[in-house]
């Protein structure tokens, strides 16, 4: 993608010499020749992408048009499925319609994995939402307090990014012991909470834990961000008079912008495609089942009908990255071509 | 600058199309595979879960020494059925002909027929049942025709406390009955044990729980066809209805609503529950020197309504793969599997439970595990859990409901209304 956009880069401004007078050559300008050359050093590198992104997504959308096996009831045996289905899988899901034998649909009744779409994709994004904001503030937080120097900051350094060194599923394993109904945080909360058995105490159960494990990839992001920012600039805010918290919103948030909205996109990406943490902790029992662990479950009884699932999946998460996008202003994508900085 | 990735990527994304639909695939037949190999022989491989209890190598050697030109090669999965259940798929889905013979979980069964993964055992490859235990036979039949051979059973057992009760309950106002005064109610709480526990996690072993429930009350989840639901009845409410006032009246604590086996084994272990609902393997892990309870705890078959209730089936049957190349051999290993002499070795080093039902009564056996006549009474009225090739879809409407009616979110009757218009839509395909 990023080869992708610097030779394309190229060829406009190639464009632009011959005829266009919009855009000037930044750099010196390439011939035909030239421009070819690229192509061909870049193209086994496209030639990659389409292979292991392209392939699998394409084919999966195609797949989503598609029937699943169906059983034929004078065999009892499958049949190939693969029929074309037009946009059935869709309306399904959607629409939350379920198949009828004999033919016709219904409404989706409760306890088939139909009737959870709009619930999970609920679930995910009320998680994201409370999961990532707490991890941006408390990111923040740990990200100035690393960029500061006092005795022992190496030491914080490292307890800090421990979380996020173990795997989730260990993580997920360590959680469900501290949430055991008699695990250590009911004995000293002197509560008798079923942790993960019922809805609202394992919704926070996947945020608590989710919290704890990726604070710290925030907070990294962060500090990188704030080390970039020289000393000068808040030199000239106290010659100025600007207070702390003036210092904090007028100097330290604007020019630390860029690299929190990488950490936030790539938070919100991150949490949106959230499986093995509820997968583990909770099993997507008491209302946490994710969008990615309804795919997982559909994939068992029908692929064709999950690669449906999966493709509006994708377009969902799609969707909220490009607003994100957009809300932040980032310059993302083209960042090594000279993002500007406001 | 933004706006300016976006070209190449539509160029890129438009290049894959016609590459995805060049690239079809068309659905080869499955009854070529199913008859190559017929009557050919040599060595195969026999894919199992994780072999916790060391019984493999036994095997293995046993075989090898009488088969030297048709080695087996045991090849183990993950401990976890879902991870082996995927594996499998995957195998299948690829028609890998390196798989020879294939461990099914009883529930599996139907699924791999009905998609021609596993050829049923007739004709030359007819397999003599006459010795099985009938419930195990009936677990592994799709369609009228048995497709794999039962090689290991499970019924649940209940264990009860012998220092709290000297007779166990036979039906469940008993149990309840025998609880009070002994127990706490609600939560597992002070030093008094909680009344009851099985596994009411959702996940499958809430299915079994559910079913059971139900089946002892004589109701059904579905019909003699094993497609047609028929949950919604009176007897299928009465039977669900233990389950849901354990938790509204607290003979049940609330913590059961997390167990799976391993939890409600925990809590037995640690004196905690005064009666719980498990397979046999937890008599030996309870009798351990870890155990709170080890020479304090007895096992009877599970309580009904009236007089004593029906376990749910489980155990794991050997299906032959249809893209095995060595079909004879995968047969005979089958018949091998099933022999006294691996059936008995499988029981004393593992703790399986045997599928010949002459074992049951065998002096020798029953002296080691005493509870083998218990678990025989409870295998022998045990019932399968519906053997279709929508099981996923199944069981997911049974755990969905059956949860959300032991939350107390629906009533029994809504869950099972629900219930029976899930299953039907689960198998309308």
């Amino acid at each position: 993608m990023t080869l992708a956009g610097q030779v394309e880069e190229k060829v406009i401004e190639n464009e632009g010499r011959n005829g266009r007078k919009r855009r000037r050559p930044r750099r010196t300008s390439i011939n035909p020749g030239e421009s070819r050359r690229a192509w061909t050093l870049i193209a086994p590198a496209i030639l990659l992408l389409i292979l292991i992104v392209g392939y699998p997504v394409i084919k999966a959308i195609y797949q989503s048009f598609l029937t699943d096996p169906g059983l034929d009831k004078s065999t009892g045996l499958f049949n190939q499925g693969n029929a074309w289905n037009g946009i059935t899988n869709y309306t399904h899901w959607l629409g939350q319609r379920c198949a009828v034998a004999g033919g016709g649909t219904q409404s989706c009744p409760s306890g088939t994995l139909g009737s959870q779409f709009w619930g999970s994709a609920g679930v995910t994004l009320g998680i994201t939402v409370v999961a990532c904001t707490i991890e941006t503030v408390i990111g923040m937080g740990f990200a100035l307090m690393m960029n500061r120097a006092f005795r022992g900051r190496a030491l914080v350094r490292v307890a800090i990014l421990i979380p996020w060194a173990i795997p989730t599923a260990v993580t997920s394993k360590l959680w469900q012991v501290i949430f055991d109904p008699q695990g250590i945080l009911n004995k000293i909360l002197g509560t008798h909470f079923a942790w993960t058995s019922e809805q609202w105490p394992a919704r926070s159960a996947i945020v608590i834990a989710d919290v704890w494990k990726t604070t710290p990839f925030i907070a990294l992001l962060i500090l990188a961000g704030l080390q970039s920012i020289p000393e000068e600039t808040y030199e000239a805010a106290r010659i100025d008079g600007a207070n702390a918290w003036r210092r904090f919103t007028s100097v330290t948030l604007p020019l630390v912008k860029p690299a929190l909205a990488v950490a936030v996109i790539f938070r919100v990406l991150d949490t949106l495609r959230m499986y093995d943490l509820p997968a583990i902790l909770t099993g997507g029992a008491n209302g946490t089942t994710t969008s990615s662990i309804l795919v997982v479950k559909q994939l068992t009884s029908g692929v064709n009908s999950a690669s449906a699932l999966s493709t509006i999946t994708f377009v969902l998460i799609f969707a909220i990255a490009l607003a994100l996008v957009r809300l932040f202003n980032a310059n993302i994508v083209g960042a090594q071509t000279g993002g500007k900085v406001k | 600058m933004r706006k300016k990735g976006i070209a190449p990527a539509v160029c890129l994304l438009s290049t894959v199309a016609v590459l995805a639909a060049c690239g079809g695939n068309g659905g080869g037949s499955s009854n070529d595979a199913a008859k190559q190999g017929a009557s050919a022989r040599g060595p195969i491989t026999f894919v199992t879960g994780k072999d916790n209890s060391g019984i493999m190598p036994y095997i293995a050697d046993q075989w090898n020494k009488a088969h030297p030109n048709e080695k087996v090669t045991i090849k183990q999965q993950s401990d976890q059925a879902d991870q082996q259940l995927s594996d499998l798929q995957q195998h299948f889905q690829a028609k890998d002909p390196g798989y020879d013979v294939v461990t099914v979980d009883v529930v599996w069964s139907a699924e791999f027929a009905a998609k021609g993964w596993i050829i049923p055992l007739e004709g030359q490859y007819a397999l003599d049942t006459s010795q099985l235990l009938p419930a195990t036979v009936k677990a592994a039949t799709y369609n009228g025709k048995l497709f794999a051979a039962p090689y290991a059973s499970d019924g649940g057992l209940l264990y009860y406390r012998t220092d709290l009760t000297k007779t166990p309950p036979t039906t469940w106002d008993d149990l309840i009955k025998q609880c009070q005064g002994k127990t706490t109610s609600g939560t597992i709480t002070g030093p008094k044990p909680a009344c009851y526990a099985g596994q009411f996690a959702k996940y499958e072993g809430l299915t079994v729980n559910a079913a059971e429930a139900i089946n002892a009350a004589g109701g059904n989840i579905v019909g003699p066809d094993g497609v047609t639901p028929q949950v919604d009845s009176q007897q299928a409410a009465t039977g669900l209805d233990f389950l849901v006032n354990g938790f509204k009246q607290g003979y049940i604590p609330k913590e059961a609503l997390g167990f799976q086996e391993t939890q409600s084994l925990n809590a037995f272990q640690a004196g905690q529950l005064m009666f719980m609902r498990n397979w046999p393997y937890a008599d030996a892990i309870l009798a351990g020197k870890d155990s709170k309870v080890a020479s304090k705890f007895a096992i009877a078959p599970l309580p009904g309504p009236s007089g004593h209730g029906a376990s749910s089936l489980g155990g794991h049957s050997l299906g032959i793969s249809a893209y095995s190349k060595y079909k004879a051999t995968d047969l005979d290993f089958l018949k091998f599997i099933e022999s006294d002499d691996i059936q008995r070795n499988d029981l004393n080093q593992g703790t399986l439970a045997p599928v010949v039902t002459s074992l049951y009564s065998d002096a020798t056996l029953v002296k080691k595990f005493p509870y083998l006549p218990t678990l025989l009474a409870s295998i022998q009225t045990a019932v399968p859990r519906p053997v279709t090739p929508y099981y996923p879809g199944v069981t997911e409407a049974i755990e969905t409901n059956a949860y959300a009616a032991l939350q107390g979110q629906v009533s029994t009757k809504q869950a099972l209304t629900s219930m029976q218009a899930a299953i039907k839509s689960a198998t309308a395909g």
